[in-house]
């Protein structure tokens, strides 16, 4: 492509709401996902005759296995409240793209199918027939939200349109209508060992001149280990750690970090991927199929320790979710009896966390004066940090509630010198979502991606133009390969995005062991 | 006894029925059904002491709606305040000798009435008003606070304009309370403040004054951030395990 040709909206140096532009999004449509896709992880192929009773049923089983939902559902009063914290309707004025809009596509449904005010006088109440029409404004508006949760901070009653998001996204799976992108991803995770279809041998070879390259470069030999039984550390990272930019530069970092604190590590074959694309489509069996592999590549490896690369949603499921779905934590299900739980748990380390987030390793490494840095090495970065959704509003790191802001920040400042943060209400809890999370990181959503992420332009154009910051750190892969793409949109260096350990990298002093 | 009374005294032991039973339901069904993950919005309390705070500012002092913005918070706020003020100082209808604090409490009542009429005049503009706010409205969201309005109008009309017989009002609803029904005064406005308010009761669990009971069981909101420490297992997501 010669440049760009779909143009980002202009930023401002005050943002305001935008007007409405109803049916501004409607077309945008990502890929459905074709038979093979579908079928490869137990969909119908196509959308079946029967889908508007299969829905409706679908839809009822969830609001029995789901408190959130069927709360969330009745509670909305439609105040408005978060209307206008979403990144995709600040940054495309369709009214549908406000967080209650895009719930009552579906509460409009769960009215007329099961309340009885929407039985009764449908039209008093906004209840509505799912339709084919309405079917497809599921398949649309549902593939338009990123899942960040940012409008859960805003509502009085705490609904997170996330949690309809992927209620909505399981229920078009089991109709036959799914998305291509998160199905097909899926899919390779179960074939491959990885959301980017990266086989073992190809892994073994990346890793190898990983070495080679980091020993070119810093006359150290660090190693990057592959399926080492019996190492200390069992590393879970994003798969485009391996070889996209500027992932591959934290991935350089995590192994510098373990070389020089002399903690023995491993990647896995098998668990190749921290993704978890199961949460994006709102599926508890994929969700934990797909963490289970991280259990069994632990159990297999003998590890003792389980830390997660960056990658944002692969730290909720990993913080928030895996105790749950794998027992990698601690604590047996309510002091009943739990062997599947206690058979990992036993093995693993309890002095640490488990699992455990690079960040907080780092960090309590630096505490510990077991790694020391070059701090000048990164003074020609003038460095802010972009908060990702999934750490900030659905995990912790650390001991204490707000733990994953300060310590990517701790880390940040100690090892490098200039460090700025964006504007208030923009960072930490109410950080702004990248515009290509919950499985929207593809190009059919091209336009979508773009729009989504003028909020966090304008924030980050504010301090690359007051302060001079040249780098926007992150820990999230999605966030890197979306920034990566649309940073050149709005005029700046796709190069100005990276890890917080590409931070590290740079500065950590790696001595001879 | 009249018709009026009779109709009344029907009304409301039908309303109270339909209320608590209607939200004893709701509440059971909100209890009974299973929160399979962990999914606090973060930053969240670590305890369950801190939960109980969290919960406290959030359904008190209205803490998220007061991040979205000032004004929505202020007037919801103020409606809400108004209208626990208003009830509790209506307590003094249901109790014989009425409670030291609820006598207390009579003077600001009345300025409660202005309070929680002020903050509803404000929704209800907000709603018209704002682009956004009127495209996610339905009928019924107008519809409420009118009701609310109304609720609120016949009742000051019958503090400043037409005083009602306030004693007689009280012996009805003491008569219902302890099953020996009594007669109703004849008065106009007592009528509508009264038809009204049975239909908010009759509402209540039907509609998205729900959100009263559901905000206890939001999960993002009531959950504790241990899910490191404790394994949290939903009786459905465990059966997964034995296979
Ligand atoms: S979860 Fe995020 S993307 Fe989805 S509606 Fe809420 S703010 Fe928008
Ligand atoms: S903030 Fe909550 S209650 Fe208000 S409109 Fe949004 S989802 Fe509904």
């Amino acid at each position: 492509m010669a440049g760009p040709e779909i143009k980002a909206p202009e930023m401002r140096a005050y943002p305001l709401i935008p007007r409405l532009a109803p049916g501004a999004m409607a077309a945008t449509k990502s890929y459905v996902a074709n038979e093979k896709v579908q079928e490869e992880i137990g969909f119908p192929g196509k959308l079946v005759d029967d889908w508007h009773d299969k829905a409706i049923g679908k839809m009822g089983e969830l609001l029995g296995k789901y408190r959130s939902l069927k709360v969330f559902m009745d509670s909305c009063v439609h105040c408005g409240a978060c209307s206008d914290k979403c990144h995709y309707f600040l940054g495309t004025g369709d009214p549908k793209n406000m967080p209650v809009a895009r719930q009552d596509l579906m509460r409009s449904v769960y009215r007329r199918h099961f309340t009885l005010a929407g039985k009764l006088v449908p039209k008093l109440v906004g209840a509505r027939e799912l339709t084919r029409d309405v079917l497809d404004e599921w398949y649309s508006y549902f593939n338009q939200c990123s899942e960040c949760r940012r409008c859960s901070v805003f509502c009085p009653y705490g609904i997170d349109t996330a949690e309809v998001t992927m209620a909505a996204r399981e229920i078009l799976d089991c109709v036959g209508y799914g998305q291509k992108y998160s199905n097909e991803i899926i899919g390779k995770v179960h074939k491959i060992g990885n959301n980017l279809g990266l086989p073992g041998p190809a892994l073994a070879n990346t890793l190898e001149g990983l070495e080679e390259d980091v020993l070119e470069d810093t006359g150290v030999a660090v190693r990057y280990p592959l399926d080492v039984k019996g190492a200390e550390v069992l590393l879970v990272t994003p798969s485009a750690d391996f070889f996209a930019e500027p992932h591959i530069e934290s991935l350089i970092g995590y192994g510098k970090v373990f070389h020089a604190a002399g903690i023995s590590w491993t990647l896995s074959t098998k668990a190749s991927e921290a993704g978890n694309f199961g949460m994006f489509i709102g599926n508890y069996e994929q969700l934990r199929k797909i963490a289970m592999r991280v259990r069994e590549a632990a159990l297999e490896l003998g590890v003792k320790r389980i830390v997660v690369g960056e990658c944002g949603h692969a730290w909720r499921v990993a913080y928030s979710f895996w105790n749950t779905l794998t027992g990698i934590g601690e604590g047996a299900a309510g002091g009943k009896p739990d062997p599947f739980a206690i058979q990992l748990q036993s093995q693993l380390d309890h002095r640490y966390r488990q699992p455990m987030h690079i960040c907080e390793l780092t960090w309590d490494l630096i505490g510990a004066g077991a790694i020391s840095f070059d701090k000048e090495a990164n003074d020609h970065r003038i460095i802010t940090f972009h908060d990702s959704c999934n750490v900030a509003r659905g995990s912790r790191m650390g001991d204490t509630a707000g733990g994953q802001f300060e310590i990517p920040r701790n880390i940040i400042r100690a090892v490098a010198n200039h460090y700025v943060e964006m504007a208030p209400g923009t960072t930490h809890e109410q950080t702004f979502c990248c515009g290509g999370g919950g499985g929207l990181l593809t190009d059919d959503l091209l336009d979508l991606r773009i729009k989504g992420a003028l909020p966090r332009m304008e924030a980050l154009n504010l301090v690359a133009g007051g302060q001079g910051v040249n780098f926007m750190a992150t820990i999230c892969a999605i966030c890197k390969a979306q920034f990566s793409k649309i940073l050149p949109y709005y005029g700046f260096k796709m190069g100005m995005v990276g890890g917080v350990h590409q931070l590290v990298s740079t500065s950590i002093k790696l001595g001879d062991k | 006894m009249s018709a009026a009374s009779l109709i009344f005294t029907g009304l409301f032991y039908f309303a109270a029925a339909v209320l608590l039973a209607g939200l004893a339901w709701k509440i059971a069904d909100y209890a009974k059904t299973p929160a399979p993950l962990l999914i606090p919005t973060t930053p969240a309390p670590t305890t369950t002491g801190g939960v109980v705070l969290r919960m406290a500012r959030e359904v008190l002092l209205f803490e998220s709606l007061f991040k979205s913005g000032l004004w929505l918070w202020a007037m919801g706020w103020l409606f809400h305040l108004g209208l626990a003020l208003v009830l509790l100082r209506h307590l003094r209808y249901f109790t014989e000798p009425v409670w030291a604090w609820v006598a207390l409490l009579q003077p600001f009542g009345i300025y409660a009435g202005f309070a929680m009429a002020a903050g509803l005049a404000g929704l209800l503009a907000r709603r018209i008003l704002l682009e956004r706010i009127r495209y996610i409205s339905t009928p019924s969201d107008h519809l409420m606070l009118l009701l609310l309005l109304a609720i609120a109008a016949s009742g000051m009309v019958m503090k400043f304009v037409f005083h009602t017989d306030i004693v007689g009002v009280k012996a009805f609803f003491l008569g219902l309370m302890l099953f020996d029904p009594q007669p109703l005064p004849v008065d106009g406005p007592l009528y509508v403040h009264l038809s009204l308010v049975a239909m908010l009761m009759l509402i209540f669990p039907f509609s998205k004054l729900l959100h009263a009971p559901g905000v206890f069981f939001s999960p993002t909101r009531n959950q504790v951030d241990n899910p490191r420490e404790a394994r949290h297992l939903s009786a459905w997501a465990a059966k997964m395990e034995g296979k």
